[in-house]
């Protein structure tokens, strides 16, 4: 076991340093670093000087290895539009983003995997039908639209939810939360049921085929005909199997969250990450984004990793030391 | 002639027409796709206004509602804009343009799948596993967030081209790009059964070559998954189009995309004026749901798994 | 020489015992898109207590399906159409799922071809054995152990009090399905459905299984259907045997007989395309042509295309079982009154 998380700790270390190299690129080669710092009159030899102080002459290499060091110091730069360095806007933001997203998920998995275990179990009745229109239109309205649908239906025409922003928030420490304000709560409803739509209706389409080929198993059957009950069958030995390949996936996931929370920000007005992003998307504010890149990264890989813990701890096969005896 | 009638036989007589022609759903979605196409390529002749023709609007006839209030005009069905254009017409314009970027993108994303799947499957050991890595990591990263990093590098590196009418390029680019990995899996996986089968082991020892083996022989019979996914895709790709446009680095409002419509129609929301953005959104889900739809049944006709 | 056809008399030699298992008229059918299939139609046969039938054939010609009927695990779309299977007093056709699940793995136990696929990969076998006992014994927990830790060792498995605590993937092939046998008779029921139980193992290993499992049966009196594709496993374990082809009984008798004595022309070919060895045999022979497929299936006797003895009635009509000796039966025109004139 130890092999494995070793070798996937070195996994990790290459994807991140090769987004990293991705990063780099774009930070040193896209427009010109110096342009974006100073007016259009500065002289040339000033930006000389500057390119020299900065130490854009140096070698690739040692430019690429100063920005390693950099980043993995917490050091991102300044950013060209606001002004202020990028890790003091992360920091600033993240959290917003952080309560959105796990909220999110949270009701993705709550909702959706008992939504796609009935599904899988009982796909003949009219409630699995019900859910399965619902999981189509959820695939199918793109996130955006239904936020501004949730505006216009509780936020303008029947006023009982707040239109954009997080409500009042409370800080704690670095932390700042709206879960302790009854307006920060209000606030979250619609933005964390957008962003969530899209998830849950993946997590149960996931749950509801793979319960439905687990239920085709040989191992199944053969459970069938030895008379055990259908509890037995269905939330025993179908649903321990189902877990692993659920467990992957919803890892993958919340990846996929934290990402699409840039759409819900930009719907909801909430002052996260995502809308961070599209401003410096809009703007070319190259330091934000290769940051926002390098990040969103560093949490897929740890996801990633914890994932893979997971697997191995579920799935007795992996954790085989000893071969088959006898025969 | 005889042929063709042949071919027709073998299509209506297939497993796979009854069941499209047995689901009343599958056929309402295709029937939908249909006419989007169809009223999208049509669009400059069906439109009653060309919206994006400033000699064609009337500024007076601004915030018109849909013809079903009374202050509504028969001839703006679905009401106007802040600008006095038709939505009715933006809509057409606007589902062309989603349907351009989208079909563009699939069939960027399918040429370089495909590609790289047989190419994988066929060499094998190291390119294959870069490859594959490769698609690991581009699939790890959802194709908004992909779409969004090229189209910011893109802006920083040529800040002086006038975006607008790069946009559409940099979009089809962008998605395509992103979305190349299922469709190289699949192939990859097909190349690499039929690598081993004796009858390319002995194409092989003849001496043809392994694009004619490739051509011939394992891209017919990933056709079937390869549209699948196409499918599927497309519906994904009109999706991230539509959130692109949305967010501001998609079509610009000289060219609007349906998203690019539900953002400019997202301003008057508060102010009442609720068709400019209801009804371009309307529009965006239906064709998404129909191409969905057509995926789905697509995928369950071609699983032999359930036939 | 000339038989009458007489009605159904495949009781096995003793006929003061009641059947076991008593199958009459079972059929069963798949509605597919276009039209329904008959997967198996007019199977009728008798289990008698503690004894092995074998059920042999082709694959396709429906021998799993027949078992799989019985213990009422048919696929969805296949159904039963008609017939019924008389068990311990009951009708199986007839009993619903509730009912089904009472006698399944009590009274009637089932093994599988594939050991790998058949055991759940994420729980012990220790466990699956206490859940089946619990499920049917009212035993306590620590009974039930004891009695699964038993019957591993009966049936090979060394330090069983260990390997109770294992998972499927521990174990090689030969020893998951010694595994898969002890699930089947932990409950100690009255008959066992093997469906090709070694078809999935090293050739080495499936004698051993087959001895096991015979032995193990011989030694409580539990029967056995046993279907395999395999003559050579029916010859040496079966009491008698059940030759199917396209979803029907041709021949059904004691092995020892039909194997010396094949009637039905199909049987015959069976036999003769076995290879032996120490034999001057310089071509395997072989049955022309290949089993019809289910919406293809040939007017009248079903093997009629590929028999060499074939005359103008074979393609009339679907021949019955006809006796033509005691306990053994072959539905073959060439046995009836009909044949008169025709045979050399």
């Amino acid at each position: 076991m130890l092999v494995m998380i070793i070798r996937r700790l070195v996994q990790s270390i290459v994807v991140m340093l090769t987004v990293g190299l991705i990063a780099f690129a774009m930070f040193r080669y896209v427009g010109d670093p110096i342009s974006q710092m100073v007016g259009q009159d500065t002289p040339i030899q000033v930006r000389e000087q500057m390119r020299q102080e900065l130490g854009l002459n140096d070698p690739v290499v040692v430019q690429f290895a100063r920005f390693v060091g950099n980043t993995v110091r917490g050091n991102f730069g300044i950013s060209f539009r606001i002004g202020r360095p990028v890790s003091e806007l992360i920091i600033e933001r993240l959290p917003a983003t952080l309560e959105l997203s796990l909220l999110a998920a949270l009701f993705a998995l709550v909702a959706g995997i008992p939504m796609g275990i009935y599904t899988g179990l009982r796909p003949d009745s009219w409630l699995s039908k019900v859910f399965l229109t619902i999981s189509l239109v959820g695939v199918s309205l793109p996130t955006f639209f239904i936020g501004i649908l949730l505006i216009l239906v509780f936020g303008v025409l029947l006023g009982w939810l707040p239109t954009f922003g997080r409500g009042d928030v409370v800080h704690l420490g670095v932390w700042t939360t709206g879960l302790l304000t009854a307006s920060g709560l209000k606030s979250l409803i619609m933005p964390a049921f957008t962003l969530g739509l899209f998830q849950l209706t993946l997590t149960m389409r996931l749950v509801r085929s793979e319960i439905l080929e687990v239920m085709r198993t040989d191992f199944i059957k053969f459970a069938r005909a030895r008379g055990l009950t259908p509890r037995a069958i269905n939330f025993g030995h179908a649903l321990k199997n189902t877990l692993v390949p659920v467990i992957t996936i919803t890892g993958l996931q919340l990846g996929g969250i934290i990402a699409f929370a840039i759409i819900t920000e930009t719907v909801f007005q909430w002052p996260g990450m995502g809308l961070l992003f599209v401003q410096a998307v809009q703007f070319a504010d190259i330091p934000i984004m290769s940051t926002y890149l390098v990040l969103i990264a560093f949490f897929f890989v740890v996801i990633n990793l914890i994932v893979d813990v997971l697997y191995f701890v579920v799935d007795p096969r992996l954790r085989a030391e000893s071969s088959p005896h006898g025969h | 002639m005889q042929r063709i009638r042949e071919i027709a036989h073998q299509v209506f007589d297939s497993d796979i027409w009854y069941s499209f022609t047995s689901s009343k759903v599958t056929m309402l979605a295709a029937v939908v796709t249909i006419m989007f196409i169809v009223s999208a390529v049509l669009a400059p002749l069906i439109a009653p206004q060309n919206p994006f023709n400033p000699g064609d609007l009337n500024l007076m006839d601004a915030f018109t509602p849909p013809v079903w209030y009374h202050a509504g005009m028969v001839h703006y069905v679905l009401g106007t804009d802040d600008q006095g254009r038709d939505i009715f017409s933006t809509i057409l314009f606007g589902s062309r343009i989603s349907l351009l970027v989208g079909v563009g993108a699939m069939l960027m994303a399918m040429v370089i799948g495909v590609a790289l799947g047989l190419l994988s499957g066929y060499a094998g050991g190291a390119l294959d596993n870069f490859i594959m890595r490769v698609a690991d990591v581009t699939l790890s990263f959802p194709a908004l967030l992909v779409a969004m990093l090229i189209d910011g590098v893109v802006r920083g590196i040529f800040p002086n081209v006038t975006q607008d009418q790069s946009a559409i390029y940099v979009l089809i680019f962008s998605i395509g790009v992103s979305s190349w990995p299922p469709f190289a899996r699949t192939v990859r996986g097909s190349t690499m059964v039929e690598r081993n089968k004796e009858y390319v082991q002995a194409a092989r020892i003849i001496g043809r070559s392994p694009a004619a083996i490739m051509g011939q022989h394992v891209l017919p019979n990933v056709m079937g998954p390869v549209l699948v996914i196409g499918t599927i895709g497309l519906a994904i790709s009109i999706l991230t189009e539509a959130s692109l446009s949305f967010l501001g680095v998609g079509m610009p409002p000289t060219t609007p995309s349906l998203g690019t419509l539900i953002r400019i129609g997202n301003d008057f929301l508060f102010s009442g004026e609720w068709w400019i953005v209801v009804f371009p959104g309307a529009a965006l889900a239906i064709l998404i749901l129909a191409v969905n739809l057509l995926g789905d049944w697509l995928r369950d006709a071609l699983n032999p798994k359930l036939r | 020489m000339t038989v009458t056809p007489t009605p159904n008399t495949h009781t096995a030699p003793d006929d003061s015992r009641t059947p076991l298992l008593s199958v009459r008229g079972l059929e069963v059918q798949f509605p597919t898109r276009r039209r329904t299939l008959t997967a198996i139609q007019d199977v009728n046969f008798d289990v008698m207590p503690g004894e092995i039938l074998g059920v042999v054939g082709e694959s396709g010609a429906g021998k799993s399906m027949t078992g799989n009927a019985i213990i009422g695990l048919l696929e969805p779309p296949g159904r039963i159409a008609r017939g019924e299977v008389r068990f311990l007093g009951q009708d199986l056709t007839q009993l619903d799922q509730a009912g089904l699940r009472k006698i399944r793995g009590r009274d009637i136990g089932a093994i599988f071809q594939d050991p790998l696929t058949s055991l759940n990969p994420l729980y012990r076998i220790g466990d699956m054995l206490v859940e089946t006992l619990l499920t049917h014994l009212d035993i306590s927990r620590g009974e039930a152990e004891r009695r699964a830790i038993g019957i591993l060792t009966e049936v090979g498995i060394p330090a069983a009090h260990e390997r109770f605590r294992h998972y499927p993937h521990q174990f090689s092939g030969g020893m998951r399905q010694r595994v898969v046998i002890a699930l089947a008779l932990c409950t100690e029921p009255r008959l066992v459905l093997a469906d090709e139980p070694t078809t999935a193992l090293d050739v080495s290993v499936q004698a051993q299984i087959i001895n096991l499992l015979k032995r193990l049966c011989r030694e409580r009196g539990t029967a056995v259907i046993l279907v395999t594709h395999d003559m050579g496993v029916i010859a040496e374990t079966a009491d008698r045997v059940a030759v199917m082809y396209a979803g029907r009984i041709v021949e059904i008798g004691p092995v020892r007989e039909v194997v010396k004595n094949p009637r039905h022309p199909y049987t015959v070919g069976l036999m003769a395309a076995i290879p032996h060895i120490g034999g001057t045999t310089t071509q395997l022979a072989q049955i022309e042509g290949s089993m019809p497929r289910l919406d293809a299936i040939p007017s009248g006797c079903a093997f009629n295309p590929r028999c060499q003895r074939r005359f103008a009635r074979c393609t009339e009509a679907v021949p019955a079982l006809l006796s033509v000796a005691p306990g053994h039966e072959t539905a073959c025109y060439l046995y009836s009154d009909e044949a008169e004139g025709v045979r050399p």
